[in-house]
């Protein structure tokens, strides 16, 4: 087993996915099968090859310190569940 | 009984960055402006929106670096630290993880008279989170201005034995950046927000005991006050034979305590992972060399050298150099008159007495460099006296006029013309008869009586040193 149904719990948790008993027991399923797959890889050496970071040959993509268009406040909220005095609202967090 | 126990103090700051923009989009990054006007679809975290990294921010972490004497990563590369709340958008934080643009780092600090180094394991680049309004009970409000605002985190190795010792950390680090320019050093606008790690352990033992974490404390005596309260708060809890746990505190300015942080994800779980919307960073030795270049003369290089090459003292280099604008005056002061001890003096006294009156900034102060050089000038050449100048200073400073116009106005020039001055003590002398008696009777005293007159007969202007040897002759009957 590459993977077991707590650490499957574990990561729907942290995804905020609230899963059923049988879609756990298919993912844990699923998600062991993935891993097991991937695990090939281990048959390589690749002790000598710098970590990739990034799928395209591209480095040094910048931007100048130069104030561009913001979309402003309407338009940032058009889309919010629920909006007042020119911010989001949102559920009570309690620190 | 704190001294039971050895403290260990590490400490993470975040600088936030004076860029104009945002470190991934071109939104303002203004204080103050309306909740969610500088935003677009970058920092709302919306879908597709791609983050183009802000070139400034790369350089003001390349500056930070060299000026805490750190390594500049040739090749880093940004992470995402995923974690679920209000103020982040995205669902996650885009920081530098396994690759920090910088490592291995020192700070020195002098603490009772000793230099201790403190070291800095890396700082690196991240974006800020959006701003969380606490204002109702059944709802928050989120105002994402601040997303996306540029941030180094500096984060300092396990070094600080002491409250003190990490104050002085802070106030150096604090010095630097704003040195630097990339931090305009506001700690209660949040741009110098500081988390420490405090442990304590019994004297002698080579483990670290259990750390708990202070959060955000935005000012220098708050953060001393919040470690002290936190020593004492865990030396308690050893001493009655209980374990500290590993958590976040809070600390409560009104009450001077602190309370666990509870509602966060308790298992920080960030499964951190290379971003990727943005490519690696390489950063080349010429790019280093340019920014060392850049570099203005640090703190610790400007009090060496105005001790070792101006001949003034520690304390008046330190004072003097706390500020990069004071110390940027008082250079082109001394570049214009030349006496260091003068300048200096003016500098720390009248001017400073003028600046912290007005509550006006040395950049915008009325007197400039050039004019003050040209008021000293005048003490010099013994057009006044030390104690007039400081009455010409405070005219320049209301009239933003030059010192010689306001001596000509005012009629103010020093009188050294020996006969003015002899003519003025014959007449004190005539309207004083009995003083004069008794002076030559004997009572000395009456030397400083016969001075005051004079100068007030020459309406101060009198050049005292004229003044003294004069009276003295005249009054011996010579």
């Amino acid at each position: 087993m590459k993977i077991n149904r707590e650490q499957v719990e574990h990561v729907a948790r942290l995804a905020r996915l609230a899963l059923s008993e049988a879609e756990l027991d298919t993912l844990t399923v699923d998600m062991d099968a993935i891993l097991g797959y991937v695990e090939k890889l281990d048959e390589l050496d690749t002790g000598h090859i710098i970590p990739t970071a990034h799928a395209v040959p591209v480095e040094n993509a910048f931007r100048e310190d130069v104030i561009g268009t913001s979309i402003g406040t309407d338009k940032a909220l058009q889309n919010a569940p629920e909006a007042s005095d020119s911010c989001f609202v949102v559920p009570k967090v309690i620190e | 009984m704190t001294s039971r126990y050895e403290v260990v103090i590490g400490l993470e700051v975040h600088v936030q960055l004076t860029t104009a923009t945002k470190i991934f989009c071109g939104c303002a990054t203004s204080f103050g402006s309306q909740p969610n006007s500088q935003t677009c679809p970058v920092c709302l975290g919306l879908p597709g929106a791609l983050p183009v990294l802000n070139r400034k921010v790369v350089e003001y972490g390349i500056k930070t670096g060299l000026a805490t004497n750190c390594s500049i990563a040739p090749r880093s590369i940004f992470a995402r630290k995923n974690y679920f709340y209000p103020d982040l958008p995205k669902g996650y934080q885009i920081s530098q993880f396994e690759l920090p643009i910088c490592e291995h780092g020192r700070l020195d600090i002098e603490i009772d008279g000793k230099t201790k180094s403190i070291g800095i394991t890396r700082i690196h680049m991240e974006e800020d989170a959006g701003k969380l309004l606490h204002d109702s009970n059944d709802s928050s409000r989120v105002d994402l201005n601040r997303a996306c605002t540029p941030l180094l985190e500096v984060v300092s190795e396990p070094d600080m034995r002491s409250s003190d010792e990490a104050i002085a950390y802070l106030k150096k680090l604090h010095q630097i950046v704003v040195y630097l320019g990339v931090c305009d050093g506001n700690l209660e606008e949040g741009s110098f927000r500081c988390d420490a790690n405090v442990s304590i352990r019994p004297w002698g033992q080579k483990e670290f005991g259990t750390r708990a974490e202070l959060k955000n404390i935005n000012s220098f005596r708050f953060i001393k006050q919040a470690i002290e309260y936190e020593i004492e708060r865990q030396a308690d809890i050893l001493n009655e034979g209980g374990t500290v746990i590993q958590e976040t505190r809070l600390f409560d300015t009104a009450s001077g305590t602190s309370r666990s942080m509870r509602g966060k994800e308790q298992a920080h779980d960030y499964r951190y992972f290379p971003d990727p919307d943005l490519v690696p960073l390489i950063v080349s030795e010429d790019w280093i060399e340019q920014m060392r270049r850049e570099l203005p003369e640090l703190p610790e290089t400007k009090i060496a050298r105005f001790v070792n090459e101006l001949g003034i003292t520690r304390y008046d280099a330190e004072v003097l150099a706390s500020d990069r604008a004071m110390a940027e005056y008082y250079d082109s002061l001394v570049a214009l008159n030349g006496n260091a001890k003068l300048c200096a003096n003016w500098v720390m006294g009248e001017l400073q007495r003028a600046l912290n009156d007005t509550g006006v900034a040395i950049v915008d102060c009325p007197v400039s460099s050039p004019m003050l050089a040209a008021l000293l000038k005048r003490i010099d050449d013994n057009t006044l006296s030390n104690k007039i100048a400081k009455t010409v200073f405070d005219a320049m400073w209301q009239s933003g006029k030059e010192a010689d116009v306001i001596i000509e106005e005012q009629g103010l020039k020093q009188v050294t013309d020996t006969s003015a001055i002899e003519a003025a003590i014959d007449e004190v002398m005539a309207a004083n008869p009995d003083q004069v008696v008794e002076y030559r009777g004997g009572k000395d005293k009456l030397m400083g009586f016969f001075v005051g007159q004079v100068m007030r007969a020459t309406k101060g202007k009198a050049n005292p040193q004229a003044l003294n040897e004069l009276l003295k002759k005249k009054l011996a009957g010579e």
